[in-house]
């Protein structure tokens, strides 16, 4: 899997935030627009894109967009 | 004998989904009310355990997958006749609703509304309802427009429950069956082990609760108790809410 493909499908859950704002450093849980929700988006997405089960622990463990592509290439 | 309305001596009640959380407190406190109870569930040996838990003799285990029509037809077919039905069998699924697919929808709405009304739709057919008999639909506040985020498809199927329980308790009045529902909003049994949210987020949760914690599974059973006692006669068509009152925020 590619970490830039991570970002785009990580950044297309937003609708507010600009497309430039999400790189790998980004650390996404001070985005504005970063809600339980969207959690619960990203952990449906991962689950569609890459067929990864990720959890509320993995999402509170990860800082940056790059620690949860971490960890979910590590499950792949 | 001390006097007590809500005894279920002499009935006879089969409870689904009895291997765990919900179900096996319904269990458990209906043959403490004097039942006899046909356990149903897809694992004999947690089924097993609600029974060690269990007073008195003579309850039964049926072992059925409920979205397969073969083991329906078991349960049917192997139920006694009963003086009460609990149909609490369920799964949640939290999921964003754009993410929702065909699968999905069908899993959630398998489990939570097409077995349990065909279930009771067969028990009715097949006469093994008694006169008098109570069924209890295990719903939620999702049933009641309770509205919690990524639950369309639980609420859908909850709401769906609610409405089938109240066309079914007029059409059965008449043969003296009645059809209630009990609506809990969130209890603590493992339903949410999956881990989709953290131990933090639940604790933070209880918060919104007026009685500042989620309920317990007997509390959930005692309303079934009730409902499923003669003290509960001239009640049906009633959905009954228990909620630590969540709802009245």
């Amino acid at each position: 899997m590619e970490l830039q493909k991570f970002i785009e499908n990580f950044a297309a859950q937003f609708d507010e935030t600009d497309a430039s704002e999400f790189a790998a450093g980004t650390e996404f849980k001070t985005l504005s627009e970063w809600t339980s929700l969207m959690a619960l988006s990203v952990i449906a997405m991962v689950d569609d894109e890459y067929e990864v089960a990720v959890k509320g622990n993995d999402i509170k463990t990860a800082t940056t967009i790059e620690d949860l592509f971490e960890i979910v290439k590590s499950r792949m | 004998m001390a006097y007590n309305p809500f005894s279920l001596e002499n009935k006879t009640i089969l409870v689904t989904g009895a291997s765990s959380g919900i179900g096996r407190a319904i269990a458990i406190e209906c043959s403490k009310m004097g039942a006899t109870v046909i356990l149903s569930g897809r694992n004999e040996q947690r089924l097993q355990e609600t029974i060690s838990q269990m007073q008195g003799k003579n309850h039964k285990i049926i072992v059925a997958d409920l979205t397969k029509k073969e083991d329906r037809d078991l349960l049917i077919e192997q139920s006694p006749n009963l003086d009460g039905l609990v149909n609490n069998a369920g799964l949640i699924k939290t999921l964003p609703f754009q993410f929702i697919k065909y699968a999905d929808l069908e899993e959630v709405m398998s489990v939570n509304f097409t077995a349990p009304t065909l279930i009771s739709a067969a028990l009715v057919k097949k006469k093994k309802l008694n006169k008098g008999s109570s069924v209890v639909f295990i719903s939620s506040i999702a049933g009641l427009y309770g509205v919690t985020a990524a639950n369309s498809m639980y609420a859908a199927s909850k709401c769906a429950i609610n409405g089938f329980a109240k066309n079914m308790a007029l059409d059965l009045a008449g043969k003296n069956i009645r059809v209630n529902t009990v609506n809990p909003a969130s209890v603590e049994t493992h339903i949410y082990d999956e881990g989709i949210f953290t131990p933090e987020q639940l604790e933070e949760d209880t918060k919104r609760y007026p009685l500042k914690r989620y309920g317990k599974p007997e509390e959930v059973a005692y309303a079934a108790v009730y409902l499923l006692s003669d003290a509960a006669a001239w009640v049906t068509g009633t959905n009954l809410l228990i909620d630590g009152g969540y709802t009245l925020n």
